[in-house]
């Protein structure tokens, strides 16, 4: 049997498992769930729950590429995609600053210096050899062994829910609690950063060799 | 069918489920470290998620913000160590960085 062959025998096997997998918790765990949770709040309407959708397909859909792409610039772009799913599902959250945070940090600084890392450290024509992972299907096996215990603990676990108000701006209310209550790991969190800024200029300069 | 918090939870952890994958199976440095950034992700996701559907307040976002702030911090360290990596042993196959000098 051709290698290529066993590999796409393993492949359905193991995207059968993931079906099958997901259709018996959608019977046995959608159900109490949904009928333990309060009513959602007004303007949540079908509109919301379809952008919904949307954003988590492509938030997962980039997850996907970035755990399975063999091409590891597939793999930055479908980081951005993923980073960028989050962002607008904390829209969604009403959580407007940490989205746009997350757009600042992550989109803007993080991306860049992944895709610096990526051009840097690969001569263009060696992308395809250098980013075999040890094997699509030991890491689909993964997927499926982590996946129910999770999204068991996501849907099952009687989590103490209360209906959400309406989508409101928080920046005011997050500047007085992190000038307030969380002063000091504010503070921190700036400490860390100086570290960091001095730790990496160290780690990725040139050694200058004396003499 | 209503958008409730049990929708955003099944997206955080797939975020963290395939986080863990990449970890677990990249060879290449900087996909192991996409893998870290998708997990922190996932967290966050979560964070925000239940102080909206349970806790109130804004502590949960606080602590996504904190979350952003080291990830970013773990991204910079992380890709200079890559760079440093590369620099000493042209490759940067995870399964080959066994020195901790020349």
């Amino acid at each position: 049997m051709p290698p290529r062959l066993r590999s796409l025998i393993a492949w359905a096997a193991v995207s059968a498992l993931v079906v099958l997998f997901v259709a018996a918790l959608g019977t046995v765990a959608i159900a109490p769930a949904v009928g333990g949770a309060p009513a959602s709040a007004a303007g949540q309407g079908g509109a919301f729950a379809a952008i919904f959708y949307l954003l988590a397909a492509v938030t997962l859909s980039g997850a996907a590429l970035v755990a399975f792409a063999r091409n590891i610039v597939y793999s930055a772009v479908g980081l951005l995609a993923a980073l960028l799913g989050a962002g607008a599902l904390y829209v969604q959250l009403s959580a407007d600053f940490v989205a746009i945070t997350q757009l600042l940090v992550y989109v803007g600084g993080v991306m860049v210096l992944v895709l610096f890392a990526v051009m840097l450290t690969h001569k263009i024509t060696e992308v395809r050899i250098s980013n075999r992972s040890f094997g699509l299907v030991g890491g689909f096996l993964l997927l499926v062994a982590m996946g129910p215990v999770l999204l068991s603990v996501a849907l099952l676990a009687p989590w103490r829910q209360a209906a959400p108000g309406p989508l409101a701006p928080t920046t005011a209310a997050i500047g007085d609690a992190l000038l307030t209550r969380w002063l000091l790991p504010f503070e921190v969190a700036s400490l860390v950063l100086l570290a960091t800024l001095v730790g990496a200029v160290i780690i990725a300069r040139k050694e200058l060799k004396e003499g | 069918m209503a958008i409730t918090l049990a929708h955003f939870l099944v997206v955080g952890a797939l975020l963290f489920a395939l986080g863990l994958v990449a970890v677990a199976t990249r060879r290449n440095a900087v996909g192991v470290l996409m893998g870290v950034e998708l997990v922190l992700n996932g967290a966050n996701v979560n964070f925000v998620a239940f102080e909206r559907y349970g806790a109130g307040g804004v502590a949960g976002q606080v602590f996504a913000l904190f979350v952003i702030v080291l990830a970013a911090a773990e991204a910079a360290v992380g890709l200079a160590i890559v760079l440093a990596l590369f620099q000493t042993s042209k490759s940067i196959d995870v399964r080959q960085a066994d020195l901790l000098r020349e």
